[in-house]
């Protein structure tokens, strides 16, 4: 990641009627970084895209795509820049290669290198020895690869990936994980919108979160987490029989409000790592019987309801 | 104009179109049935006059019904050889125009309205074109394979006309000017009413099969022009249809400039 400002929007607004579809967003992405962009459904994050693209005509304020302008330089910007819809909007009645051969050709790939491309990304996405079958006759994991072949194509500065992941099965999904991280290792730019929180924090330098099209938040999922949830947590593995006396006794030292039960733990809100030897100090005198004390950090999913104020739960 | 971009859509939307058997078949056999069937039933006109019972004076009194430019073009031959004039020239010569329409009106509901329905068109409309280039592709690609089945229908039409009425005519008869004026300036407009109206309509639906019902009423006013000219309302002169090239053009003209209007990026991404 460099300092080079490769996206950037003053007040970008776009309304449909009387919704605000985005709502004067302000923000920077720069070069080489992962940034997610976070929402629920409907949240304003492709609308986001397409203005970003050139695609869509903002209602008020501007944005600059690696120093241009999307609705004046749309044609030479979306050369730049290479974009997986939501739906892999791949031409079923199509072969694969087909498919690649002709966004090439609209990507102004140079000519004599085509058929070398297409066959370059086939193989990268492990597509090749079906390459010449229908698309229709494609699994969504093999289509949502190929999308992506044909997004990263023409080679981009910048992709944007729209629920990269949403519906494919673990192996297509680590796969995808691994192709963003090899992206942002070769330098680019990877504006990801996802409401996958665990995906966000395990591939994004910064996120953005984005409620009803505000920005409400902005940082690397650790500076967020630090803004937004007072305190660790704690998570206490204890024997079956001591588990009622290591209850009450973290009830009595923290309040009843602070204990709850995850899967076979215990888990203290708000503490943090500095009281764990006291803590074990106490339980061992109840005669509880410890197995494990883990300090939990903040995760991006906790943000994320800390953000909306656990109002609605993601998808 | 970027015609490597503009030759790929085209490229992409006649492949498409090749991969739909549904949407193939009647593009094969209405052409057919025009460019073949039909002039090969002229072949049958010596048996049918022979037909015990038929009346020649019939057909005379017929012809005597058609306007005079057209009794003139019939003046000189006898009765079998007027029918097939009459019939392979004349009658079936807007039923000519009913191919090009066809096969630009199914292709533009494929590609504009067809590529919503299948969710293609928002990857396309994030590729580095213009929205100019894009409409222009989109309209050369139902534009071209129209023609392509028009004129090499004329040629097929031609040959089978010429070869089944040879034993009654015993020369090559067709085409006359008429039929070149139709072809090469009627037919391309024609051609251009079909896609325009399907660029206007696909705008508007979110399908293919919605488009093509709504858009076929374009057919209405060709089969006025064969209903006319069959009863011999109208006489298709070469007068006539250099006009009617004219008036087409001149709505494909204001179509057109709607439907470019219409196809803007902002509007139809909204629309996916």
């Amino acid at each position: 990641m460099t300092n080079r400002t490769v996206i950037l929007t003053r007040e970008l607004t776009r309304r449909f009627g009387d919704t605000l579809a985005v709502d004067h967003l302000s923000l920077q992405v720069y070069s080489g970084e992962v940034f997610g962009f976070l929402g629920h459904n409907g949240a304003g994050k492709t609308t986001t895209v397409r203005l970003l693209n050139g695609v869509l005509e903002p209602t008020e304020g501007a944005a600059e795509v690696l120093d241009l302008s999307p609705q004046s330089d749309g044609p030479a910007l979306r050369r730049r820049t290479g974009v997986l819809t939501e739906t892999p909007s791949l031409d079923e009645r199509l072969t694969g290669r087909d498919n690649l051969s002709i966004y090439a050709d609209l990507y102004g790939v140079p000519e004599e290198s085509v058929s070398k491309r297409v066959a370059k990304y086939l193989d990268l996405f492990e597509l090749t020895e079906r390459a010449d079958d229908k698309v229709g006759e494609y699994s969504r994991g093999m289509k949502q690869r190929l999308a992506l072949a044909r997004a990263l194509l023409h080679e981009p500065e910048i992709i944007f990936l729209d629920e990269p992941t949403s519906g494919l099965d673990p192996v297509t999904t680590r796969q995808v994980h691994r192709m963003i991280h090899q992206m942002s290792e070769e330098g680019r730019t990877v504006f990801l919108c996802t409401h996958n929180l665990i995906e966000a924090q395990s591939l994004c330098d910064r996120v953005a979160v984005l409620e009803k099209g505000r920005l409400i938040a902005l940082g690397t999922p650790a500076d967020l987490a630090r803004k937004m949830v007072h305190g660790q947590r704690l998570r206490l593995e204890v024997a079956p029989e001591s588990r009622d006396a290591a209850v009450s006794t973290l009830q009595s030292g923290f309040g009843a409000d602070k204990i709850s039960q995850e899967n076979d733990g215990l888990i203290l809100q708000g503490a943090d790592r500095e009281i764990i030897p006291d803590l074990i100090a106490g339980l061992v005198a109840a005669g509880v019987r410890i197995y494990e004390v883990t300090p939990q950090e903040p995760s991006l999913e906790d943000v994320y309801f800390a953000l909306h104020g656990r109002r609605e739960v993601p998808a | 104009m970027n015609r490597r971009a503009i030759s790929a859509v085209i490229r992409k939307d006649l492949k498409v179109v090749l991969g739909s058997k549904g949407i193939l078949m009647p593009l094969i056999i209405v052409p057919v049935v025009i460019f073949v069937a039909l002039p090969a039933l002229a072949s049958l006109a010596p048996g049918v006059v022979n037909i015990p019972g038929a009346n020649l004076s019939d057909i005379g009194s017929f012809i005597a019904r058609m306007p005079a430019g057209l009794q003139a073009q019939l003046a000189g031959y006898d009765e079998v050889q007027q029918i097939i004039i009459l019939m392979l020239v004349y009658v079936l010569a807007p039923m000519y125009l009913i191919v090009p329409l066809m096969v630009a009106s199914v292709i533009a509901a494929d590609s504009f309205a067809g590529e919503k329905e299948r969710k293609t068109l928002e990857a396309l409309l994030y590729t580095p074109t213009s929205d100019q280039e894009l409409f222009f592709a989109k309209v050369l690609s139902a534009w071209l394979p129209a023609m392509g089945v028009a004129l090499g229908g004329f040629v097929l039409y031609a040959i089978v006309a010429n070869l089944a009425a040879w034993p009654v005519m015993g020369r090559i008869f067709f085409p006359n000017l008429m039929w070149i004026l139709l072809v090469i300036w009627v037919a391309p407009a024609v051609a251009g009413l079909g896609l325009g109206t399907m660029v206007l309509v696909s705008s508007r639906v979110s399908g293919f099969q919605e488009a093509y019902q709504l858009g076929g009423a374009i057919v209405i006013p060709i089969v006025v022009l064969v209903i006319g000219q069959a009863t011999g309302v109208m006489y298709f002169s070469a007068g006539l249809v250099a006009l009617l090239g004219l008036v087409i053009w001149a709505v494909d003209a204001v179509i057109l400039w709607f439907g470019i209007k219409v196809f803007q990026r902002g509007e139809l991404i909204v629309r996916i």
